[in-house]
């Protein structure tokens, strides 16, 4: 379990310190599919990268299992928009690196990428150079990299923000799918109602200047497609339709009118 | 093709499609060559018609000849075969010397902003300066031997590799190293795994380009009491008027220029295929 105590972030600019989030408090629940939602400048991205350990708290605490982090860590893992994939190593050199820089024997890592390869659905291509696969191919990928170390956490940063739009709704089902089968936590940003509303079990919705959160919902949409019904039929869901609605108001509401 | 001409030439090529057998050389290509046989072409005439005096301008067949005689015979007690050895060999060794100082010292100001402070102000100072400016200061300091010419060339050559892999280091995605971050990479393990492949497409270039600059010194570091070198080789000549070695010793340099180049881009695409791509 991820425990987010009063957390605060501020940045220096030149104009004096910049609040990003303000005492902040959640709690990101193991095997739940947090997802956070909110309009541009709210701080998501910040919020996750305070939970990885990339940005420092300015007050309060992020802990995992009671233990506070100071750093990134192999615990919880990190997948990115734009893929950090390293393009000098294949698919399956890039799916083992972190047991690489873990110092895993050679056999061992074979079995490990051979597992997440088949989790992935891409045993066919673990020769292949990067630039020769689909961007949807590179983020599962990017997930399979990350699951390697086997972390208690899965952190998405708009993982799919970079995909059109077909393959992003194939990839939230692979996503839902992944998630039921390794049982990871996982925490995903996006600016994706529908995607947010589909995915998660635990929606927190962000509101700006400062960042604080306005509201938390469990949702179980995500579990009715784990469970067996089509996407189509959940999305066209009334209560999917309802919700999706209530939440694009109090979105706008808060967003600066363009002039 | 650049993206920009090829965006520009793309609403003509839709109206009239090109024809579907491909030609053995590309258009431009094509005329590429027509200039060089256009200019050799005006050459000929000029010699034939003794519009300059041959000791000025040697017909281009007189320069054909003369490299094939100093190919065998040798001017200036050396073949141009070991004139080129002596040339290419110094080049190389004030490379290899600058790949082995600079390429780290560049990884370590990419990193370290300390170290980028106590580096930039001495590489600052000297890399607008002209090689032949310091040279007479290299030889008072180091005398007319080897040493020096090589010192020269490797002068010349440090600057811009160390900054161009500076700049590799420095332009290394963020998002890279925060991944291996949540990986578990510990710091020596980013510079490792990360940083230091990130930056290998700009040492590369970084070569490329301090290997065009070591080439131009090379006539300069020559000019010091060498006793083989093509620069040396035209120097000499120049001094007796044989105006056929001179041009042909020329031609020879440009040519040498040229491979580098080529063996370059080509190790490029070999070491680093994901540049371009993605």
């Amino acid at each position: 379990m991820i425990r987010i105590d009063s957390l605060s972030v501020a940045f220096d600019t030149p104009r004096g310190p910049h609040t990003v989030l303000s005492e902040l408090d959640l709690v990101l629940r193991d095997g739940s599919f947090t997802v956070v939602l909110g309009p541009s400048g709210c701080g998501k991205t910040t919020l996750l990268n305070a939970v990885a350990g990339f940005v420092p708290p300015s007050a309060g605490a992020v802990s995992i299992d009671g233990n506070t982090v100071t750093g990134p860590g192999s615990d919880r893992g990190m997948v990115f928009q734009d893929d950090a994939l390293l393009p000098w190593q294949n698919v399956e050199q890039n799916i083992g690196f972190g047991l690489v820089l873990a110092g895993m024997p050679k056999a061992q890592q074979r079995v490990t990428v051979g597992a997440l390869l088949d989790l992935t659905g891409l045993t066919a291509y673990a020769r292949y150079p990067l630039w020769k696969i689909s961007g949807g191919m590179r983020q599962r990928v990017g997930l399979a990299r990350a699951l390697a170390v086997d972390p208690r956490f899965l952190l998405l940063d708009e993982p799919l923000g970079a995909l059109d739009s077909s393959t992003r709704l194939k990839m939230q089902e692979y996503l839902l799918t992944l998630w039921k089968r390794c049982g990871k936590g996982m925490v995903m940003i996006t600016h994706d109602i529908s995607e947010a509303l589909f995915m998660a079990t635990d929606l927190v919705l962000k509101r700006a200047n400062p960042g604080r959160i306005a509201s938390v919902q469990w949702l179980d949409f995500g579990e009715r497609f784990v469970a067996g019904e089509t996407s189509r039929a959940i999305k066209a869901d009334p209560a999917f339709l309802r919700l999706r609605d209530d939440i694009e108001s109090q979105i706008f509401a808060d967003e600066e009118a363009l002039p | 093709m650049s993206d920009i001409e090829h965006v520009a030439g793309y609403p003509a090529s839709r109206m009239e499609p090109s024809p579907p057998a491909r030609r053995l050389l590309p258009r431009n290509r094509l005329i590429s060559m027509a200039t060089v046989a256009a200019v050799i072409a005006l050459w000929s005439i000029a010699t034939r018609l003794q519009l300059v005096s041959p000791v000025f301008l040697p017909s281009p067949l007189a320069v054909a000849r003369k490299f094939v005689d100093v190919s065998v015979n040798g001017f200036s007690d050396a073949t141009l075969w070991q004139h080129t050895v002596a040339s290419l060999s110094r080049v190389f060794a004030a490379l290899a010397l600058a790949v082995v100082t600079a390429v780290p010292l560049g990884v370590l100001i990419g990193l370290n902003p300390t170290a980028r402070a106590i580096a930039d102000p001495l590489i600052e100072f000297y890399r607008p300066v002209p090689p032949l400016a310091y040279l007479p200061l290299i030889v008072i300091w180091c005398g007319i031997g080897e040493p020096s010419k090589i010192l020269l060339i490797w002068l010349a050559i440090f600057a811009p590799l160390t900054i161009s892999t500076q700049q590799g280091v420095r332009r290394v995605k963020q998002s890279r190293l925060r991944g291996a971050q949540a990986l578990g990479a510990t710091r020596w393990q980013l510079v490792r795994y990360i940083v230091v492949p990130s930056a290998a497409a700009d040492v590369l270039t970084g070569i490329r380009v301090s290997l065009g600059v070591g080439w131009s010194v090379l006539v300069a570091a020559e000019l010091i009491a060498a006793t083989r070198g093509l620069g040396f080789m035209i120097q000499s000549a120049a001094q007796f008027l044989v105006t056929d070695v001179v041009i042909m010793g020329i031609i020879v340099i440009a040519l040498i220029a040229g491979l580098f180049e080529w063996g370059l881009r080509y190790l490029q695409r070999v070491l680093v295929p994901w540049e371009g791509h993605a």
